[in-house]
C-alpha cells in the first residue's frame, strides 16, 4: 500500500523497522528478566508503598485528627492530593481518546503507557476521599443500593456524590479501553511464548486470533469508546471542580472552574506522562518508538494548556476586582499576599512562567529541559490545588476562626505512599505488558516509518534546494514536472 | 470455542499489499475465503472481503439510552416517591442536579455493554481459546485461509503460489 506521506513530517518510528523488529523490540521488556535498576526501583517503591499503608492504618486507628486539620481548615493535603492525582489521570484518556478522534498518529507511541498511568493515578486519587471519610468501613454508604436503613439513599444533588459516579465511571471506562487495546498485544506475546507463560498470556489475550472481522469490530469499538471517553474525561474534572464551584466560599464559587480545572488536569497529566516516558524510553530502550518528535508534540500540548491555566489565574484576579465583592477580593488578596503567599508564587512560577520556555523549539526538543519542566509543572499543579483548598479555607468570613495549617508526618506519609503505589504498579506494568501499543505502531509504520518517509524527504529537500539555487541566481525555477509537461 | 472440525488450508504473506492483491484475485477467481488474519487492522480489506460495517455502535447507543433512563428515572423515583428529602430548599425533582450522574451512567452503561458485547460476539473472553493457524500471524504475517470443503486443496495451493504466499500449510481446527 502506498500511503500518502508528507515529506515534512518527521518519522514516528525510527531505525527502519520491519513489522517483526517492532514485535521483538516492544515485547522484549516482558520476555527478559528485569535488570538491577528495575529491581532497585521496585524495592524502593514497594517500601514507600508499605510506609503509606502504615500511615493509612495509623489514620484509621487514631482517626483523622492525626492530620492536624481543624475546624477552619477541614480540607488539607488529602483533598489537595486527591485533586492532584485525578488531574494527572487525565492525560491518558486525552491521548488515547481525543487524539484518536483527531487522528493524531503520534499518540500510538505513548497511549499505552499514558493509559496505564491514568488508571494508576485514578487509583491513588480514589484513596484520599475514602480515607478522609474517617470510618472507612462505611465507605459503601456512598453507593445507592437498597439498604436496611430505610432505604436511605445518598444525596444525588451533591457534587461529592457526582464525584463518586464520575470517578468510578472514569476508572471503569479507562480500564476497558486500555485492556481492549492490550488484548491483541497479549496475543502477540502468547504466540511467542511457551509453557506456563503461554498459558498465562492465552488467558490474558481472551483467545484473540486477528481475524479480519474481529479487527473491524475492534476498530469500531475503539472509536466509539474514544467518542464516549472524550466527554467523559472533560466531565470528570468538571465534576471535581463542582466540589468547589457549587459551594459558597469566596474564591471557590466561580464559573470559570470547570474549564480551568480541565486545562490544569491535562497540563499536569502530560507533565507526568513526560516524566515517566523520558525514564521509560531510556531504561527500556524505546527511543526509536518514542522519538523527540513525540516529546515535542507533548510539550506543545503543555504549552497550550499551561497558558490556558495562566489565563484562568489572571481572569480570576480580574473578576475578583471587577465584581466589586469584597469577600472575593479579599480571598484573592489573601492567596497572593496572605500567610500562604509562597504557595501562590510557587504556583505562578511553575505553571505560568516556566512553561513559556516551550515557545522555543530548542527547549521543546531537549530532554533535560523537558524533564525538569515536567517535574516543575507537577510541583506547580500541586501548589495550585493547595492554594485553592487550604489557603482559601485558612481565612474565611470570620476573622476569629482564622487559622494556619501544617500537615503532620502521617498526612505527608500517605501522600508519599501513593507515589509508592503508583510506581509499584507502573513498574509491574512494564514487565507484564508491552509499554508501547504493538499493533497500533505497526499500523502506522507505512505512513510514519523512517524508511518510508526518507525518499519523500530527500526529494523534497532536493526540490527546495534547486528552487533556492534558481532564485539565488535570478532564474525562473522550472520543476521536472513542468519541464516534462512542456516537452509534450 | 471447541473444535470446529474444519480442515483449513492457509497461506502466509509478508506484506499487507500482497494480502490485499491476493484477496482481490481470490474474489476474481470466485474462491470462497474462510477468513483473513493479520497482526493489525489492514485498511482497505473490509470492502474487498465483503464485510459489512460493524453494528456495535448501535448496541452502544441502546446500552447508553438504557443508562440514561436508569439514572434519570431511578433518581426521579427515589427523590419524588421513595424518600423525598428537601436539600437546601430545592424542589424534590431538581432536574439540573440529576444531569451529571445521568451523563456518567450513560457513558458507563454504553462502554461496559459494548465491550462485553464485543467479546461475546467475537467468541472471546477470559480463558477462551480459539484456534491459531500460525504463530507469526500476531507478529508480522498476513494470512488467507480456505475451508477445504468449499475450495479444494489443489486450487488453493496453486492460488497461494500464484499470489506470492511465502508459506502454505494445512491445519485441522
Amino acid at each position: 500500500m502506498s500511503a500518502t506521506v508528507s515529506p515534512l513530517r518527521e518519522p514516528l518510528i525510527d531505525g527502519d523497522k520491519s513489522y517483526h523488529d517492532i514485535t521483538v523490540d516492544l515485547v522484549r521488556s516482558t520476555e527478559e528478566s528485569p535488570g538491577k535498576l528495575w529491581w532497585a526501583c521496585f524495592l524502593i517503591s514497594i517500601h514507600v508503598l508499605l510506609f503509606g499503608v502504615f500511615c493509612i492504618l495509623w489514620t484509621i486507628w487514631h482517626g483523622i485528627g492525626v492530620w492536624d486539620l481543624n475546624r477552619t481548615i477541614g480540607w488539607g493535603w488529602d483533598i489537595t492530593n486527591f485533586v492532584w492525582w485525578i488531574g494527572i489521570g487525565h492525560a491518558g484518556t486525552l491521548i488515547s481518546a481525543i487524539l484518536l478522534l483527531f487522528r493524531q498518529k503520534w499518540r500510538t507511541g505513548v497511549n499505552r503507557a499514558a493509559e496505564a498511568m491514568t488508571i494508576f493515578a485514578v487509583m491513588c486519587a480514589g484513596l484520599f476521599p475514602v480515607i478522609h471519610m474517617g470510618r472507612v468501613w462505611l465507605a459503601i454508604f456512598i453507593f445507592p443500593y437498597p439498604n436496611t436503613r430505610g432505604s436511605l439513599w445518598p444525596n444525588f444533588n451533591s457534587p461529592l456524590l457526582w464525584d463518586v459516579f464520575a470517578i468510578s465511571t472514569y476508572l471503569t471506562v479507562s480500564v476497558l479501553f486500555w485492556y481492549t487495546g492490550l488484548v491483541p498485544d497479549f496475543a502477540t506475546i502468547r504466540d511467542r511464548a511457551t509453557g506456563l507463560r503461554k498459558r498465562v498470556y492465552s488467558f490474558l489475550s481472551f483467545g484473540w486470533t486477528g481475524s479480519a472481522k474481529h479487527w473491524q469490530r475492534w476498530e469500531a469499538l475503539s472509536l466509539v469508546l474514544a467518542g464516549l471517553a472524550t466527554p467523559l474525561v472533560l466531565s470528570v474534572h468538571t465534576i471535581v471542580s463542582f466540589d468547589f464551584a457549587t459551594s459558597v466560599i469566596p474564591g471557590w464559587h466561580t464559573t470559570i472552574f470547570p474549564p480551568y480545572f480541565v486545562a490544569g488536569a491535562v497540563f499536569s497529566g502530560f507533565a507526568m506522562v513526560l516524566t515517566l516516558m523520558l525514564i521509560t524510553r531510556k531504561v527500556l530502550n524505546l527511543q526509536e518508538y518514542i522519538t523527540i518528535g513525540h516529546i515535542e508534540s507533548m510539550n506543545k500540548v503543555i504549552l497550550v494548556t499551561g497558558t490556558i491555566v495562566g489565563v484562568a489565574y489572571l481572569t480570576e484576579l480580574f473578576i475578583a476586582w471587577y465584581s466589586g465583592y469584597i469577600y472575593e477580593q479579599f480571598a484573592f488578596f489573601n492567596r497572593a499576599l496572605g500567610p500562604y503567599y509562597w504557595s501562590y508564587f510557587g504556583m505562578m512560577f511553575c505553571n505560568v512562567l516556566s512553561p513559556q520556555v516551550f515557545w522555543f523549539e530548542k527547549c521543546r526538543r531537549s530532554l533535560w529541559w523537558t524533564f525538569f519542566m515536567s517535574i516543575f509543572i507537577n510541583i506547580g499543579m500541586w501548589f495550585e490545588r493547595f492554594v485553592i483548598i487550604a489557603t482559601t479555607l485558612a481565612r474565611d468570613y470570620l476573622p476569629s476562626s482564622w487559622s494556619y495549617y501544617v500537615p503532620t508526618w502521617v498526612e505527608i506519609g500517605i501522600y508519599v505512599g501513593t507515589f509508592g503505589l503508583f510506581f509499584t504498579l507502573f513498574l509491574l506494568f512494564t514487565r507484564v505488558a508491552p509499554v508501547v501499543a504493538i499493533a497500533e505502531v505497526k499500523s502506522i509504520l507505512k505512513s510514519a516509518g523512517s524508511q518510508f518517509l526518507r525518499p519523500n524527504t530527500e526529494h523534497h529537500e532536493q526540490v527546495m534546494g534547486d528552487y533556492k539555487k534558481a532564485v539565488d541566481q535570478g532564474k525562473e525555477y522550472v520543476t521536472d514536472h513542468h519541464a516534462h509537461a512542456e516537452h509534450h | 470455542m471447541g473444535k470446529l472440525n474444519k480442515d483449513i488450508i492457509f497461506g502466509l504473506y509478508d506484506d499487507e499489499t500482497d494480502l490485499l492483491s491476493a484477496v482481490e484475485s481470490a474474489n476474481h477467481d470466485h474462491m470462497d475465503i474462510y477468513d483473513v488474519y493479520s497482526p493489525f487492522p489492514v485498511h482497505g480489506l473490509d470492502p474487498i472481503l465483503g464485510l459489512e460495517e460493524s453494528r456495535i455502535h448501535i448496541a452502544g447507543f441502546i446500552y447508553g439510552a438504557l443508562g440514561t433512563l436508569t439514572a434519570f428515572l431511578g433518581m426521579t423515583w427515589i427523590f419524588t416517591k421513595d424518600w423525598p428529602i428537601i436539600f437546601g430548599g430545592k424542589p424534590y425533582w431538581s432536574v439540573p442536579a440529576f444531569i451529571p450522574i445521568t451523563f456518567e451512567l450513560t457513558v458507563l452503561f454504553a462502554a461496559v455493554g459494548m465491550t462485553v458485547t464485543f467479546y461475546i460476539i467475537n467468541g472471546q473472553g477470559p480463558g477462551a481459546s480459539n484456534p491459531i493457524l500460525h504463530d507469526r500471524i500476531s507478529d508480522d504475517k498476513f494470512c488467507i485461509a480456505f475451508d477445504t470443503h468449499s475450495v479444494d486443496e489443489g486450487s488453493a495451493k496453486s492460488f497461494f503460489e500464484k499470489t506470492g504466499a511465502t508459506l502454505i500449510d494445512k491445519k485441522h481446527i
